[in-house]
């Protein structure tokens, strides 16, 4: 007779390896690891880059020096040694590819394990797929047909090197590198990223895409994105990722800038994956990311994230809705599992009038995991009739897990509205019997409760990224079959 | 079709089944009846696998098979099915979504082929009108908001699209009008075949004017203590069970 007890699941979802765990054995080009001007001064250059972006980068480490890091987070971790990393590598062959039977077949193998083949998602999905290995862009695909509409979508390096006056003009605008340690670090050292423009009045007709991975051991990521919608704008932007197994802790430390300006809309998707660590809880990516928008008069921006990996995870995605009648939104999905630790949330700064912001963050805790959800809505003054509207929902799989919810209200002017919902539940033994009674297996039974639960969040991603999403869920929190 | 002996079980060390016997061959239908308290949905639980409950002895044959070694799942795909009487919601979960992948768990485990989705399609349609389920409660997610009354059709929903071998209904018709009453009826009866059975546990001898028992048991204290044909629930109706105890 079947005992399948929550105790038993808890046992399977610690014994649940890392499905997307390998490493490509790919030839990297490394700088000397360590920190100092030295070593920026020698990214700057290996890149090529104008003057006033090596004097941002300096502006930034001299900032970060004087920067500790934020130790408020409800997250324990082992500092990292920034002295122990290498700043820059970047794959060895630096010629880029002409088109897509050029690219390394290791590296379209690669892709296959990820389950983006490329040409699959070329032809059927219409994504075009800026592939971030290591630091460097390695392919790019659909740059004609974009250009077309003037539209921009090219790794950052690229931009700088081809529209630096667009770079220069909007680059640390919503996050100065005196933002946070991590920004700071992150201006310092940035390797690459993507930049994506979408002009005036232009309807991006396809979501557009970036698959970020962490390759060379002992290298952090330090991805800097910047998305620009123009007056009336649209874009729908994807961003996803999976890292191979490792042993030792791997940073990555992002920084996203999102600008909407009037009448523009920005759709921002992540599904993120990084390597949790082993159910011990060794070797797995910190994850420190620091994404925020701004929003002018009318404007859109919607966060929507699926948080399945890293061991520790710090991530804020924010909106600053500074435009009168501008709209920002926050869906979140985080799952924690084994001895991973979520820290993420969103902050909504509402200085227009007639702002309006949503936020829907569902937690999922199994293991020993501990995941909390910290979210700012600040009403400034001027924000007449602002409105919030803030659910925040935890599941708790384990008994030995836990789900922390710290939402802040500050509101500076009474005609604000603000709603804030708050559950936590657990797992119920009901449903799972339910739907064994009907011939469904617990592990499918998990993935089904688990994704209905997600599904106001699951709704927002776009349809392929939704499906993928869904299977990360599942293997997220599936016990192993037996 | 199903044959329990003997069977006791507990829970938290309470006995709630004391020994308890029953059989039911195919084709059969059989009412339980029997006051509160008195352990008819512990025997459904128990027979559906519910892990809560310690089996401190006897046995249950179902098709052959020793139930109690089943998981619950595969009793299910085997052809056990409980209508719950207290059916259980699950947000974001399409019923439609549920079943499928319950029909397909169900179908790979005999081997067979995923279901098409227009075949689906074809038989969510099928069935939604043989109990009379609006379109509209097929799609939204499993019992979720849906009325007492919803919900119990929606298990004789679920039950048409499963197709079972041996169906236990624990008070489906309680929460029911009248209309639906005849209509969830007419659902069960419509199912039945010389291959399957039903057991059909209730307080009410108004439902067994619908669904025509051949045996009609009286569960009392965890065991069948009475059984005999459907006029037994009328006298039941009329006396209560006091004369019952008494003639213990
Ligand atoms: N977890 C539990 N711990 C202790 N006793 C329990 C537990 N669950 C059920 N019982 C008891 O088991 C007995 C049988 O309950 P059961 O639900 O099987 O009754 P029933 O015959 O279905 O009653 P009703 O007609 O009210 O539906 C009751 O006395 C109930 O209180
Ligand atoms: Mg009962």
């Amino acid at each position: 007779m079947s005992n399948y007890t929550e105790n038993e699941l808890a046992k399977d979802l610690e014994n649940q390896e890392y499905k997307f765990g390998f490493v490509t054995d790919i030839e990297s080009d490394t700088v000397p690891i360590g920190l100092n001007e030295g070593v920026i001064r020698l990214i700057s250059s290996k890149k090529n880059e104008p003057q006033w972006l090596l004097d941002y980068r300096l502006k930034a480490y001299a900032v970060w020096q004087e920067m500790t890091e934020p130790e408020w987070a409800h997250v324990r971790y082992q500092k990292p040694d920034f002295q122990g990393i290498s700043y820059y590598s970047a794959p060895k062959q630096t010629k880029k590819y002409e088109s897509w039977d050029d690219v390394d077949p290791e590296m379209k193998e690669t892709m296959k394990k990820l389950g983006i083949s490329m040409e699959e998602q070329q032809r059927l999905t219409g994504v075009a797929v800026d592939f971030v290995m290591d630091s460097v862009s390695v392919a790019t695909s659909f740059k004609e047909k974009l250009s077309e509409l003037g539209i921009i979508f090219c790794s950052f390096s690229d931009a700088v090197q081809e529209h630096p006056e667009l770079v220069q003009k909007y680059m640390g605008t919503v996050i100065p590198s005196t933002d946070n340690f991590y920004a700071a670090l992150n201006g310092a050292v940035f390797t690459d990223g993507s930049f994506c423009y979408i002009p005036k009045g232009v309807r991006c007709p396809m979501e557009l895409s970036t698959y970020f991975r962490i390759n060379a051991g002992g290298t952090g990521q330090f991805e800097r994105t910047l998305v620009v919608a123009d007056e009336g704008a649209y874009v729908s932007y994807l961003e996803g990722c999976t890292a191979p197994q490792r042993d030792e802790n791997q940073l990555h430390a992002a920084v996203v800038e999102l600008i909407a300006l009037q009448d523009a809309e920005i759709k921002y998707s992540t599904v993120q994956n990084w390597y949790p660590g082993d159910k011990e809880g060794k070797g797995g990516v910190f994850n420190f990311v620091t994404k925020r928008g701004i929003c002018e008069n009318n404007a859109k921006i919607s966060w929507t994230q699926v948080e399945t990996g890293s061991a520790v995870t710090w991530k804020y995605p924010s909106c600053i809705l500074k435009g009168d009648h501008s709209v920002g939104e926050f869906y979140s999905v985080a799952v924690t599992n084994n001895h991973q630790q979520a820290d993420t949330g969103t902050k909504m700064v509402h200085l227009g009038k007639n702002t309006k912001s949503t936020i829907i963050s569902k937690g999922i805790s199994a293991g020993k995991s501990q995941n909390s959800y910290r979210g700012l809505v600040q009403i400034h003054k001027g924000a007449h009739n602002a409105r919030n509207f803030s659910q925040c929902d935890s599941l708790l799989m384990t008994d030995e897990c836990g789900a922390h919810t710290f939402p802040y209200i500050e509101c500076k002017n009474p005609s604000a509205k603000i709603e804030h919902e708050a559950t936590t539940s657990k797992i119920g033994e009901d449903q799972l019997f339910y739907c064994m009674q009907r011939g469904i297996s617990e592990e499918k039974a998990i993935s089904l409760i688990v994704n209905g639960y997600c599904k106001e969040v699951l709704n927002q991603l776009p349809m392929e990224f939704a499906v993928e999403a869904q299977k990360l869920l599942a293997i997220s929190l599936e016990g192993s079959v037996g | 079709m199903i044959k329990i002996e003997n069977l006791h079980a507990s829970i938290n060390g309470k006995e709630i089944l004391k020994g308890l016997d029953l059989e039911v061959k195919a084709g059969e239908v059989h009412a339980i009846m029997g006051p509160n308290g008195a352990g008819k949905s512990t025997l459904a639980a128990v027979l559906a696998g519910r892990e809560d409950y310690e089996i401190t002895a006897g046995s249950v044959t179902f098709l052959g098979k020793d139930l109690l070694d089943l998981p619950t799942e595969d009793r299910a795909r085997e052809g056990l099915f409980l209508a719950f009487q207290y059916p259980v919601e699950i947000p974001g979960v399409s019923n439609v979504n549920f079943l499928r992948t319950a029909l397909n768990e169900k179908r790979a485990y005999h081997n067979q082929e995923p279901i098409s989705a227009k075949d689906f399609m074809a038989l969510v349609r099928e069935k939604s009108a043989l109990v009379e389920l609006d379109a509209k409660l097929a799609s939204r997610a499993v019992n979720e908001g849906f009325s007492g009354g919803e919900k119990k059709r929606n298990e004789i929903f679920q039950m048409a699209m499963l197709d079972p071998k041996l169906a236990v209904l624990d008070e489906t018709d309680s929460g029911l009008d009248i209309d639906a009453l005849r209509i969830v009826s007419q659902g069960v009866n419509a199912l039945k075949s010389p291959e399957n059975a039903s057991i059909v546990i209730t307080h009410y001898q108004r439902l067994l004017d619908y669904i025509i028992p051949d045996v009609v048991h009286v569960l009392y204290d965890g065991k069948i203590v009475k059984s005999g044909p459907k006029e037994l629930a009328l006298e039941l109706e009329e006396r209560g069970y006091d004369w019952i105890k008494e003639s213990l």
